[in-house]
């Protein structure tokens, strides 16, 4: 899912979206509410309408506010309180203020308001957020004024402790959801951990229902959290990234800004059929990028392209049996010399897909557990992990 | 480049009606009087080509490129080996028009302008730019019409240097031609002469003694007195044979656009759809109104026409109608006046992308007016009522 924090994806009109075969955008509560403000939205006839985008719209709580904007909260059972930085007055943000917000913007899939701490935070604050949130979810369940028109999501916390987040799934399943988030990641803790709280989750949410990880991701985190189990995710990079001159490519990432492209007549991705690599050479763009609005647009453009490309590839690729397969090409663009980072090779273990012609040797190039300062919390997935 | 002018409004007026064709064969015909649409390193500044390919066409194939704006891009040879400009902007049936100035990215900057080249203050420093330079990029890029390089000065420099940039740009133009590889069959000259009658003559005299295929009035819009602008405009094209075209630099606003054509000028390039963007603004003069108007021969009275809204004031905040009601343009047809007003107090990007798909489809718009006008006869009729529109608005705005 694209983020259209706003409103509107940077640079890219609703048309472009549904050519680059965007089925779903996010869009933030914190800034909807602050500027239009939800009920213009609702008075509008909702963001839907607002924006004229005529396919999904999800909306996130607001409470991924709370860990970027920190120095800002103030976080009670109540809710949170933020100081407005356009105005500087306080808001407060209660379960039932972000429900009633995401009400009047109207989105497909709301978010319940969580109360999420940084992962990289220890001690017995993570265990609070996790019970809150589960105390925060019947809040909003009972807040929810549209159930039989928005799909209220409930979202996982609990840090990197698998007893934690044990506690907390089981707690979400039981008010049976029409979806489940994974939150609290993508936040700065080791790939390792990382993948090891999404296997854990997905083994214990629902089969028939949507996991989606919120803010993943990476290419590579998407391809190894499908691998996983999960359905759905957001993030920003794609067209960050782009204002500044990166582009998405299978190998990686080709940073046009390099001097090395300033003769370059290829397009970005040659195995890329969107209206950019049709169109532009990698000379071109380079002159563009980080100092024209055009060349934000065009990067994002082919950026969002290839994530919407990778999404079908994946979803193709497990329709026609041919997942694993898909997943060994992936790994041999983006790692040509064998050198899959251990993280991935321990997940894809784990999700029963067999990389190992794709791996250069069996010695890991990263760290090794051993070498590795101490996890606060000893970590250990269900279902049997590699040491 | 084949130009032919199909219909001079009567009654002794200079305006015409031409067509321009471009391209062997069956190539492009453009009606003029017609703009050419601004652009950053050749495209434009937010319309995407996906979009730029449903504003109005043919009308919208015609764009000005500064080849100046490519001193900091892909590198000459590279340009080459892609094919050109048209190749590179991805942008094949366009018709590309190359000038060296605009009033964005490349201002001339006379006081640093010497013998051996023109000087442009450009975002990544001032740049001299000497005639070989200039058509070492314009062979390069293989536009469809190119303008010779000039030394435009503003209306405040002294007699003496006033004299010295007609001299340049006659010798500037000499050189061009000399070191063009298609000799001379899409090649413009420049006619400058600040704020002198005499000298704008004189320079107009000159260059259509040289074999350029259509004339580029620079100069203008330098800080010369709007009344003394009309005339010395009108001395220019007096002195020009009718059968090539005119193009004039810097005259964007209606009412300049329609003195323009009053004189006899074919083309605009200006970058006022560019500055309205910026601004917030939205054109929504009704064009046909002023048609119907004419048609039926009455003046309707009602005073309340505007030219143009700020989507930043938060009348807009909750106006879910369109732009222009009646406007064919993505913009209109997809989103509201409140989306916009939002757009612009978020910042976002996509409130330039839609004001400018709007105001350059509703200003082609416009330029059809003027043509169907023309044709029937009523140029004149037409621009008395236009500026008394705008004029009455400005007034009943006031009182």
């Amino acid at each position: 899912m694209p983020v259209g924090t706003q409103g509107t994806i940077k640079g890219l009109t609703t048309d472009q979206l549904e050519d680059i075969g965007c089925q779903i955008i996010l869009g933030n509560t914190y800034h909807l509410e602050l500027r239009p403000g939800s009920q213009l939205i609702d008075d509008l006839g909702g963001l839907h309408k607002f924006m004229n985008w005529k396919r999904a719209l999800l909306t996130d709580s607001g409470g991924f506010q709370m860990v970027s904007l920190l120095h800002l909260a103030d976080i009670t059972e109540e809710g949170v309180t933020f100081q407005s930085p356009v105005d500087g007055k306080p808001m407060l943000l209660t379960p039932e203020e972000s429900i009633h917000i995401q009400n009047n913007i109207g989105a497909d899939i709301i978010m319940a308001l969580d109360d999420v701490v940084k992962t990289t935070i220890t001690g017995p604050r993570i265990e609070e957020a996790m019970y809150r949130t589960l105390r925060w979810i019947d809040r909003c369940i009972a807040a929810h004024k549209k159930p039989d028109v928005q799909n209220l999501f409930g979202i996982v916390q609990g840090g990197l402790d698998p007893v934690l987040r044990d506690i907390c799934v089981k707690g979400l399943v039981e008010r049976n959801l029409p979806g489940y988030a994974i939150g609290g990641l993508a936040g700065g803790e080791d790939k390792d951990s990382f993948w090891r709280v999404v296997a854990q989750c997905t083994a214990g949410l629902p089969e028939n229902k949507p996991r989606y990880v919120m803010g993943v991701g990476y290419p590579l985190d998407i391809v190894v959290c499908s691998a996983l189990g999960a359905d759905m995710y957001d993030c920003v990079y794609p067209t960050r990234t782009a204002r500044f001159g990166t582009a998405l490519v299978p190998e990686g990432v080709l940073k046009l800004k390099q001097n090395a492209m300033a003769t370059d007549e290829r397009p970005i991705d040659p195995t890329c059929s969107c209206m950019v690599c049709k169109k532009y050479t990698r000379a071109y763009l380079h002159c563009l990028v980080t100092k024209d609005a055009m060349g934000s647009q065009l990067l994002s453009y082919h950026n969002l392209s290839f994530m919407m490309r990778l999404s079908r590839d994946l979803h193709m690729s497990i329709l026609e049996g041919r997942f694993p397969e898909f997943v060994r090409g992936f790994l041999r663009v983006q790692f040509p010399k064998g050198d899959v980072p251990q993280w991935v090779r321990n997940a894809m273990e784990v999700a029963g897909i067999d990389i190992s012609e794709c791996c250069a040797s069996t010695k890991c190039l990263t760290p090794s557990i051993d070498e590795q300062p101490p996890l606060p919390i000893p970590v250990e997935a269900n279902g049997g992990v590699p040491n | 480049m084949r130009f032919a002018v199909t219909k001079v409004c009567g009654g002794g007026g200079k305006a015409r009606v031409g067509a321009l064709h471009i391209g062997g064969g069956g190539g492009i015909a453009i009606e003029t009087p017609a703009l050419l649409l601004s652009t950053r390193k050749g495209l434009p500044s937010f319309v995407s080509c996906d979009h730029l390919a449903s504003l109005p066409l043919p009308d919208s194939l015609l764009l000005h490129v500064c080849p100046t704006h490519f001193m900091e891009g892909p590198p000459l040879k590279t340009i080459s080996n892609i094919g050109g400009l048209h190749h590179m902007l991805g942008l094949p049936d366009h018709i590309l028009v190359a000038a060296a100035g605009d009033s964005i990215e490349s201002l001339p900057s006379s006081e640093a302008t010497n013998k051996f080249g023109a000087s442009f203050d450009t975002p990544s420093g001032r740049r001299l730019v000497k005639p070989s330079d200039y058509m070492e990029l314009v062979s390069c890029m293989k536009p469809n019409l190119w303008a010779s390089l000039a030394d435009e000065v503003p209306a405040w420099v002294t007699d003496k240097r006033n004299k010295i940039s007609v001299d340049r740009t006659l010798r500037w133009l000499d050189a061009c031609i000399a070191l063009d590889a298609d000799s001379g069959t899409n090649g413009f000259g420049v006619i400058v002469g600040g704020s002198s009658v005499e000298q704008r003559r004189l320079c107009a005299t000159e260059v259509s003694k040289r074999n350029v295929s259509g004339f580029w009035i620079g100069g203008f819009g330098l800080g010369e007195n709007i009344e003394e602008r009309c005339s010395l405009l009108n001395a220019v094209t007096d002195c020009l044979p009718p059968e090539k075209p005119r193009l004039v630099s810097r005259l964007g606003l209606p009412e300049e656009v329609l003195e323009g054509v009053a004189a006899g000028i074919d083309l605009f390039d200006s970058t006022y759809i560019y500055q309205l963007t910026m601004g917030g603004f939205a054109l929504i003069f009704p064009i046909d109104m002023v048609e119907r108007e004419i048609q039926n021969g009455t003046f309707n009275n009602d005073g309340g026409d505007s030219t143009k809204i700020n989507l930043r004031a938060s009348t807009y905040r909750k106006d879910t109608s369109r732009l222009v009601d009646s406007c064919n343009c993505f913009t209109c047809q997809n989103h509201t006046r409140a989306y916009l007003n939002h757009l612009l107090n978020v910042h976002e990007m996509l409130a330039q992308i839609l004001l400018e798909i709007h105001n350059t489809h509703h200003y082609l718009h416009f330029f059809r007016s003027i043509r169907e006008a023309i044709k029937v006869g009523k140029f004149d009729l037409f621009r008395q009522q236009f500026v008394k529109k705008r004029r009455a608005n400005i007034t009943a705005a006031v009182l």
